[in-house]
């Protein structure tokens, strides 16, 4: 097929695939026997998880006791281990709903593996506040119900309680997306099956059939839970942040926190992406479809991210002098040149210098550098919340009561634990489910695979792409097969009765030089609205004339784009004298209407 | 739509292209088309087949403002009738403090409501064994599908071959 795509756009798919290849290669990793790289992987997720769970148990048996905490420093690794990893789980709901928003096509490579990554990172963010209660059998008393201890209730006013809704929902909205997402892909596995496998898939497919109102009704879902996912992405660290911002201590109690702790959460999250999806593209040998694209814009949010949390940072430390408040102006001071000092330029180093490398594009498009710059970043990103929570409490009103705090052998094992319940998780994942969305990959394909655009791009239809070069510029997210079919359905009548039987070679029928008309000659087309009558097949006065007005109106609803309720009632008749070339006519005809209305 | 208990007669195409040329030249026909079926959604395809837009988005909002007044007047009714208590001395009813949690619920009530509606409404779920007309309609095929019993199997053959589907076929759902 043609090429009718911006020849300047980089590709997103490479290697000249087919639909067919797409499914081989995105499905293979599920069909295939566990290679000894994923099993001592798992082996070693799976041994770290039981040092976890031991150590969970531990303090369940013995009590909060065998944590380092203490009356000054309530809260110690445990919460910040908490913020790290929810701010990690930042990034999937950010990629799958506000990209898809936006209409990133890039997103479609590292949806399916964020998510599922931003799952797992709220499951083990969870598990820190239900241990930190100490009664952990208790922990259904945060939910508010009918009981009968009264009924007493939560604290509705208490930012503690609004995590609570704020993470539940959070889990489940994301965990509802991504579960969707995967139903088609699902069906795809369950098609390629036999047997009990078969079975498996068939359960987890939910039936998917893949008819035509059914995808309508998924894009249309896909839309609103990215609508309302998007605000509910930044609300969540926004609440996390509350946690600390609502109280009275003195580095906490700022109103700068909401911003600088979702733009920190996005900030780690794609770092994190960064990691697993370098090692997940290698090793699943899928390097086709998350490309050096992929990558390189994941950097240029990663940077953008990391100067915001860096001015963040800065607004922070002038706030506090500018403030003339001893305590606050103690409490930074402390930060950086207290006893946790190298925690402070830790943090400081990785947050905000060193993704300043990133404007370099060579740096930005390294791979080895890219990993390693992701696990600095998520270094830093833990010192930052450790700074904030442990090294502010350490020290606070009372010098009588300053102490130093260093974790207990649990409460690390208890965080190592934390990567084991992750990597298991996400190993398990790759096995299961197509690490990457493979309808949408293919939805994309035409518009981005690199036969389509790109150095790569094959034009062996050139002359169609030409006839159609410039419709494409006004319209950036333009799929090129709506041209293609739609210059096809112009001549319908002779593609089909041309082509043959043999569906090969179709592809490039109905291609023939298509002349066009400047429709925004008609009263009440504008330029917006040429292109929504181009894409749907109406190039030429003479094709306008013979539209009835209830297909334009259909054309005009069907689109994405607003239209502002033009009426076209009138514009077949106009088109009919532009046709014959009647323009005085058309003129007279156009004082006489109102808005390409019949006045 | 779920076809079932029907003899059905599809043809197989090998691109979206060909797919979008052949519903308009069925609909040209007047051919009554039973189904299409695509391993991604087509663009351009629901205009065609006289789609109406999907109306989840209206049950969305319905859902999400149910979750609303749950979490508002929950809190409302339980801060200030069922147990006052007095938190720090600010007001029973103390409404900036009820705000985030009206809104996580709005979006629970929302997603989970709109979830569960695109499930039942399209005839899909755990356990769900729904017939199909082709393995390869997941992959990289794609079918247009017509009610044996309304249409002349003589017509829908040509139809097909003029159309350039690769394979014709029927099947009982």
């Amino acid at each position: 097929m043609s090429a009718p795509v911006s020849p300047i756009r980089t590709p997103l798919v490479e290697g000249h695939k087919s639909y067919h290849d797409i499914t081989n290669d995105l499905v293979a990793a599920t069909e295939r026997t566990p290679s000894k790289t994923w099993l001592v992987a798992f082996l070693i997720s799976v041994s770290v998880l039981t040092v976890g769970i031991f150590c969970i148990l531990w303090t369940i048996w013995h009590g909060i006791g065998t944590w380092n905490l203490n009356r000054t420093i309530g809260w110690g690794w445990d919460i910040t281990n908490f913020v790290w990893w929810i701010g990690i789980g930042h990034a999937g709901t950010l990629i799958s709903a506000i990209l898809l928003l936006f209409r990133q096509k890039w997103r479609t490579g590292v949806n399916r593996a964020a998510e599922a990554m931003t799952i797992f990172a709220v499951m083990c963010a969870g598990l820190f506040p239900l241990i930190h209660m100490g009664r952990i059998w208790m922990a259904m008393f945060i939910f508010p119900y009918p009981n009968t201890r009264g009924p007493l209730w939560p604290n509705f006013n208490s930012p503690l309680l609004w995590d609570v809704f704020a993470i539940s929902t959070y889990f489940t909205v994301s965990l509802l997306f991504w579960y969707t997402g995967l139903v088609p892909d699902f069906a795809t596995v369950r098609d390629r099956a036999k047997g009990f496998r078969r079975k498996i898939y068939n359960f987890l497919s939910f039936g998917w059939t893949g008819s035509a109102k059914h995808w309508q009704r998924w894009e249309a879902l896909s839309l609103v839970l990215a609508g309302i996912a998007t605000p509910l992405v930044l609300s969540v660290h926004t609440i996390v942040s509350f946690d600390f911002a609502t109280s009275v201590i003195p580095g906490w109690h700022t109103t700068i926190f909401p911003p600088y702790f979702v733009a920190g959460a996005i900030f780690s999250g794609f770092a994190m992406v960064q990691t697993l999806m370098i090692i997940t593209r290698k090793i699943l040998k899928i390097e086709e479809y998350i490309t050096l694209e992929h990558i390189e814009s994941m950097n240029k949010v990663i940077v953008a991210t990391g100067m915001i949390v860096g001015v963040a940072y800065l607004t922070e430390l002038f706030i506090s002098w500018y403030s003339g408040y001893i305590y606050e102006q103690f409490a930074f001071f402390n930060r950086a040149l207290g006893p946790y000092y190298w925690s402070y330029f830790g943090m400081m180093f990785c947050n905000v210098v060193s993704p300043l490398f990133f404007f370099s594009k060579k740096l930005r498009r390294n791979i080895p550098f890219t990993f390693f710059m992701s696990i600095l970043i998520n270094i830093g990103m833990w010192f930052e919340r450790f700074v904030i929570i442990a090294t502010t409490l350490a020290r606070d009103y009372l010098p009588s009561s300053w102490s130093f705090y260093v974790p207990t052998w649990v409460e690390i094992g208890i965080y190592v634990g934390t990567f084991g319940l992750f990597f298991t998780l996400y190993l398990l994942f790759v096995r299961v489910a197509p690490v990457v969305a493979i309808a949408e990959i293919k939805s994309i394909l035409k518009t981005s695979g690199d036969q389509y655009v790109g150095p790569n791009a094959i034009h062996h239809d050139d002359h169609d792409h030409d006839s159609h070069g410039h419709d494409i510029h006004e319209h950036e997210d333009h799929d090129p097969h709506k041209v293609g079919a739609s210059a096809g359905a112009q001549h319908s009548h002779q593609a089909t009765e041309t082509s043959s039987t043999t569906a090969t070679t179709t592809a490039s029928s109905g291609s023939a030089t298509v002349t066009q008309d400047d429709l925004t000659k008609i009263e009440g087309i504008g330029p917006v609205i040429q292109g929504i009558l181009k894409d749907a097949g109406i190039f030429t006065f003479t094709a306008l004339n013979k539209s009835s007005v209830e297909d334009l109106q259909r054309i005009l609803d069907s689109s994405d784009r607003s239209t502002g309720g033009n009426n076209p009632e009138s514009w077949p008749t106009q088109a009919k004298l532009a046709a014959e070339g009647l323009w005085d006519e058309l003129d007279q005809l156009k004082d006489k209407l109102d808005g390409g209305k019949f006045a | 739509m779920t076809i079932r208990d029907k003899k059905v007669i599809y043809g197989l195409y090998d691109d979206e292209q060909d797919l979008l040329k052949a519903v308009k030249a069925a609909n040209k026909d007047h051919l009554d088309i039973l189904d299409v079926f695509s391993p991604f959604p087509v663009h351009g395809l629901d205009p065609l087949l006289g789609l109406e837009e999907s109306r989840l988005h209206i049950a969305g909002f319905i859902y999400g403002a149910l979750g609303t007044l749950t979490a508002f007047l929950g809190m409302t009714w339980i801060f200030t009738r069922d147990w006052p208590i007095v938190f720090g001395g600010k007001p029973h009813w103390s409404v900036p403090a009820f705000i985030p949690i009206t809104f996580e619920t709005t979006v629970l009530f929302a997603s989970i409501g709109m979830v569960v509606t695109f499930y039942v409404i399209c005839g899909l779920g755990p356990g769900v064994t729904n017939p199909t007309l082709d393995d390869r309609l997941t992959d990289d095929k794609f079918a247009i599908a017509f009610d044996a019993g309304h249409i002349d199997s003589g017509a829908a053959e040509s139809f097909f071959a003029r159309t350039g589907a690769s394979e014709v076929n029927t099947k009982i759902l």
